[in-house]
Parts: structure tokens; C-alpha cells; sequence
């Protein structure tokens, strides 16, 4: 079985975001950039169930400019097989778009097992899993903690608010990764070469006859209203009586 | 037209995050109805009509949604989307699941995890963990959006709106629930709480870190959060994690105990009425935000407080 995982090139999680002060946007430029660290969990992920051996090939895609073909190598260096870019210069391209594309991408790949990042950490959207899914009539399990491939169908682990819940899905189906599925693994070094030499191929919207054009206008972005220090106190009275005059106990 | 609301609950009880999203649904200025989807869930309808402001209660009651899985939840509130130009989910993990499936099958792009309505097709949401506030502003006929509950105050209740019956779907059978292993709990829910006691590393473990921070919690009535460094440390459960990979909460007192301040965490918190840190690390991050801080041991200084609290 061949198991599909988008991958999405973000700004790096270390990186604290400077919003340009005219309110168009966050600054990009000369930034760190790295794959979303849930779609290294879920590359992780289609990397141990094919070395189990319950996948054959694990394939990685990503959306964008040439620049994505970078995170496409740190796919293919941390073990995927090959890679596919659909190349666009739209700048956000939006989840309900990306959905549409990955579903032309998965008539012509034929998956068993898509997984995903749960949520790209730079427009903090949590769709294109769900949305993908509900385009294919696939079922979906969101926030996976534990996956179990079994004969036909998957088993799901999620994260839900209050605990856990275990779904039962049948095959093909979409899971998104939450934090605590796995630890992803490091490249190596001769990885890193071995993933120069795999195949990485290239489309586009246009060839997969898709309209990718955003729904959404962003009419400014600016910095939150931060809050600023307050004071340090001397003891647990002190703190007790300040808390009283706040009218929080 | 009207807007449309996915009630949160558990079949029993009404979660607050459902007077929470009528708040935002309200803004949008146009008539709304709650749809409560579940089984067995007749009493979740009787509450949700006594919340003020509301047209009507939409029960949909069948086997298929007893576990507000995905597949046939999205069917039912795609088989209701014609009435309505707005459909309002709040970002539970049960709406965060579901609403993308619905938007993708009306061929609407979502708005995630708004904090402000500025108009009926306008919103505030956050991004990069909060690092950033955008103002987006949508194209699309009709409206889905995902409501983070701790930017709104709860709607009242004092209504007494008519509960109508629609049919629950069909089960695919794409998927089934095989079980559910919840934390149960006497203390309030972390995104609901008032008061809020969250742990970091700095507890060292996860004996001392129940050891601390309970009674404190315990004499406050507060709900425990805390930090992502503890839980993947495993002093506390994930769905215990404050933080922008688990709950954003905004109760009037935040006590933080131990954690350090990582920006991932202040993404979950900063919009607390009220923080207090705790720590020895003078330099902390945590510091730059808190209201009041105790540069100190928490050892020491934590039991001390909740004896103080008890007098």
C-alpha cells in the first residue's frame, strides 16, 4: 500500500515573526524556513508503518513555489521514496484550494493512507486533512496520538478535549497527526545525498485542471495588544492581598 | 437569512462553549438556531432553548451522531446549510473536526478560530500562534466559521426557543467508534475555568507535580492546566496542555507555577485577566507578561500560598 503525506514548507517554530508595520503581512523575508512540525510527524509516521512493512512506498507533496522542492528533499532525506511539487506562485494558497489539489494528486497516485499535519503552524488553519477527505468521501480521523493499520481498515488513537477517543476507519482514509503520535527522526548526512539523487516530480494547478484562486481577503494583519510586565512582590501575603484588590478571589 | 450554531455537548449536558459561540453567532446580526446533534440527547435541546436571543432549537437525535463522529455529522449539517448563509462551530476538538468537512462539501473556505466578528462576512482570527491578529474577509455565499470560545463571553440564558425535530442521517459506515478513554474529573473543564493553576518542568515529576499543584487547585476550585515541557515530560496528561498545540483559555486568574514562559505557551494564555508567576528564574519570559510575580522557590512558596488562601 502506498501512503501519500503532504508536506507544507512554514517558518521555523524557533523563529519569532516580525509583523511588517504597514499591516500587510509577516515579514518572510531572510526568515528560517523548515517543514510544519506536525507534517515531520506524519512523514515519521508513513516511515515506521513502511518499515513494519504494512506500506511499500511512502510518497511526500507539497504546494508552492520552487522553494517547497526544499521541503520535499528533507522529506525524501528522512526516508520517502519520491516526491511531487505543484508548483504555484500564489502566495497563501488557502486549505480549500490545497484540498482540491491533493485530490488530483490522489486520482493519479491511487493511495491506501494519506496522512497529514493536523495544522500548518504559520496560518494556524487546521482544514486541509478534513477538507480533503470530505472532497474524496473519505472518513477522516483528526489529532491521531496512535495509529494501528490493520487489513482494510485503520484504527486512530485521537486527541480529543477531555482525553482520548479510539475511531475505526475504513481504507482509504485520512488521519492528521497531533503532537504525541511520534518523534520524528534526524536526516543523516548520507540521507541527505541519497535524497539529491530520488525522484522529484513537478505539476501544476493548471495541469491538474484545478482553480487554486483564493476565497479569502486578508484586510490587514498586525501585532496583538501585548501586555506589558507587572510588578515582582516580596511574599505570598503580598501576592494574596494584591489578588484580593484585583477582585479575582 | 439565518445562522446556524453546532451545539457542544455530551449527550447530557450543554458545554458552555455553546453559549459562548451564540455570543459570536449573535454579532453576525441575523436570526440563529442551535443544532444539537447527538443521542439520546433530548435534555442537551431543553437546555440549549433557555439560551437568550435564539429562534429555534434543531434536534437531530439518531445512533449515528451518539459520537459526533465526522462523516455523519457533517451530512446532517450539509443537509440543514440551505436555510442558513452562516454556520457557526465552536473550536472544540469535536468542531474543529467536523466544520472543514463541512465548508469543503459547500465549497466554502473555513474561517478558522475567530476572536472577532467585525461584520457578518468579516473576522479577526489569530495566526502564528497568536503572534499575529489578521482582519480576513470572506467571498464565498455562505459562511463557515470556527469560534475560539475564550474570546467570548457566554450568551444568557433566560429563553424559551421551540425544539424542532429534523432526521438524523444515515451511518456510511466509513468509520466506527471503537471507545473512548476520558479523564474524569471533579475539578472545571480547563477551557471553561475561572481560575486556572498550571504546572512547568520546573516540578520535576509527576508525583510532585500533583503534590503542588492540587491543593492549590483544590482551595482555589480551579481547573490544573500545564506547560508543554510537562506534559512531554509526563508529569501531566496532554489534555491537561495549555498552550498553541493544546487549549487557549483566557480565565481571570492564571497562576503559573514552574514554567518558564516558551512562546508556545503564552500563545495558550496571555489573554488571562489576570497571571501570576511563580518561579526563581528572575529572567523568565514568563515574567515580561505576568501581573504579579514571586521570584522564589515553588516548593516553598506554593504550599505557603495555598496555607494563606485557606486562612
Amino acid at each position: 500500500m502506498k501512503i501519500l503525506v503532504p508536506v507544507k514548507r512554514v517558518v521555523d517554530t524557533n523563529v519569532k515573526i516580525r509583523v511588517k508595520a504597514d499591516g500587510t503581512g509577516v515579514d518572510l523575508a531572510n526568515v528560517k524556513m523548515s517543514m510544519n512540525p506536525f507534517d515531520e510527524i506524519a512523514v515519521e509516521e508513513a516511515l515506521r508503518l513502511k518499515e513494519a512493512g504494512k506500506a511499500t512506498e511512502v510518497v511526500v507533496v507539497s504546494i508552492g513555489t520552487d522553494k517547497s522542492a526544499e521541503t520535499l528533499r528533507t522529506g525524501l532525506a528522512m526516508g520517502a521514496d519520491r516526491a511531487i511539487l505543484v508548483k504555484t506562485d500564489i502566495a497563501n494558497i488557502e486549505p480549500l484550494a490545497v484540498a482540491k489539489l491533493l485530490k488530483a494528486v490522489i486520482a493519479a497516485e491511487e493511495p491506501g493512507l494519506v496522512i497529514l499535519g493536523k495544522q500548518a503552524i504559520d496560518d494556524d488553519s487546521n482544514q486541509t486533512g478534513q477538507m480533503l477527505a470530505a472532497l474524496l468521501g473519505w472518513p477522516q480521523a483528526t489529532f491521531a496520538s496512535k495509529v494501528v493499520l490493520g487489513d482494510g481498515d485503520v484504527d486512530v488513537t485521537r486527541e480529543v478535549d477531555g482525553g482520548l477517543e479510539t475511531l475505526r476507519l475504513k481504507l482509504p482514509a485520512i488521519v492528521t497527526t497531533d503532537l504525541r503520535l511520534n518523534e520524528p527522526r534526524y536526516a543523516s548526512l548520507p540521507n541527505i545525498m541519497k535524497a539529491k539523487k530520488k525522484p522529484l516530480d513537478e505539476t501544476s494547478p493548471e495541469t491538474l485542471g484545478v482553480d487554486a484562486s483564493p476565497r479569502l481577503t486578508v484586510l490587514k494583519t498586525v501585532e496583538p495588544t501585548g501586555r506589558t510586565a507587572g510588578v515582582k512582590l516580596g511574599s505570598v501575603d503580598e501576592l494574596v492581598a494584591k489578588l484580593k484588590q484585583a477582585g479575582v478571589l | 437569512m439565518a445562522t446556524l450554531i453546532l451545539a457542544e455537548h455530551d449527550n447530557t449536558n450543554l458545554n458552555e462553549a455553546t453559549a459562548k459561540t451564540l455570543t459570536a453567532a449573535l454579532a453576525l446580526g441575523q436570526p440563529v438556531d442551535i443544532l444539537v446533534a447527538g443521542h439520546q440527547a433530548q435534555a442537551v435541546a431543553d437546555a440549549a432553548a433557555k439560551l437568550s436571543g435564539i429562534r429555534a432549537v434543531k434536534l437531530a437525535d439518531g445512533a449515528s451522531l451518539a459520537h459526533q463522529r465526522a462523516e455523519p455529522l457533517a451530512d446532517l449539517i450539509v443537509s440543514l446549510a440551505g436555510g442558513y448563509d452562516a454556520i457557526v462551530v465552536p473550536a472544540t476538538s469535536t468542531g474543529k473536526n467536523v466544520a472543514p468537512r463541512v465548508a469543503a462539501l459547500l465549497d466554502v473556505m473555513q474561517i478558522s478560530e475567530i476572536t472577532k466578528v467585525v461584520s457578518a462576512d468579516t473576522f479577526e482570527r489569530p495566526i502564528y500562534a497568536g503572534n499575529a491578529i489578521e482582519t480576513v474577509q470572506s467571498g464565498d455565499s455562505k459562511r463557515v466559521v470556527t469560534v475560539r470560545i475564550a474570546a467570548f463571553p457566554a450568551a444568557d440564558a433566560g429563553g424559551n426557543a421551540p425544539v424542532e425535530t429534523v432526521a438524523a442521517p444515515a451511518d456510511s459506515g466509513l468509520s466506527s467508534f471503537v471507545g473512548a478513554d476520558l479523564s474524569v474529573s471533579d475539578r472545571p473543564e480547563l477551557a471553561a475555568a475561572k481560575v486556572i493553576v498550571s504546572g512547568g518542568r520546573a516540578l520535576g515529576s509527576a508525583e510532585k507535580f500533583q503534590e503542588v499543584i492540587a491543593p492549590l487547585a483544590d482551595q482555589l476550585k480551579a481547573a490544573i492546566g500545564a506547560s508543554r515541557a510537562a506534559v512531554d515530560a509526563g508529569y501531566a496528561p496532554n489534555d491537561w496542555q495549555v498552550g498553541q498545540t493544546g487549549k487557549v483559555v483566557a480565565p481571570d486568574l492564571y497562576i503559573a507555577i514552574g514554567i518558564s514562559g516558551a512562546i508556545q505557551h503564552l500563545a495558550g494564555m496571555k489573554d488571562s485577566k489576570v497571571i501570576v508567576a511563580i518561579n526563581k528564574d528572575g529572567d523568565a519570559p514568563i515574567f515580561q507578561i505576568a501581573d504579579y510575580g514571586l521570584v522564589d522557590d515553588l516548593f516553598t512558596v506554593v504550599p505557603a500560598l495555598t496555607k494563606a488562601l485557606a486562612n
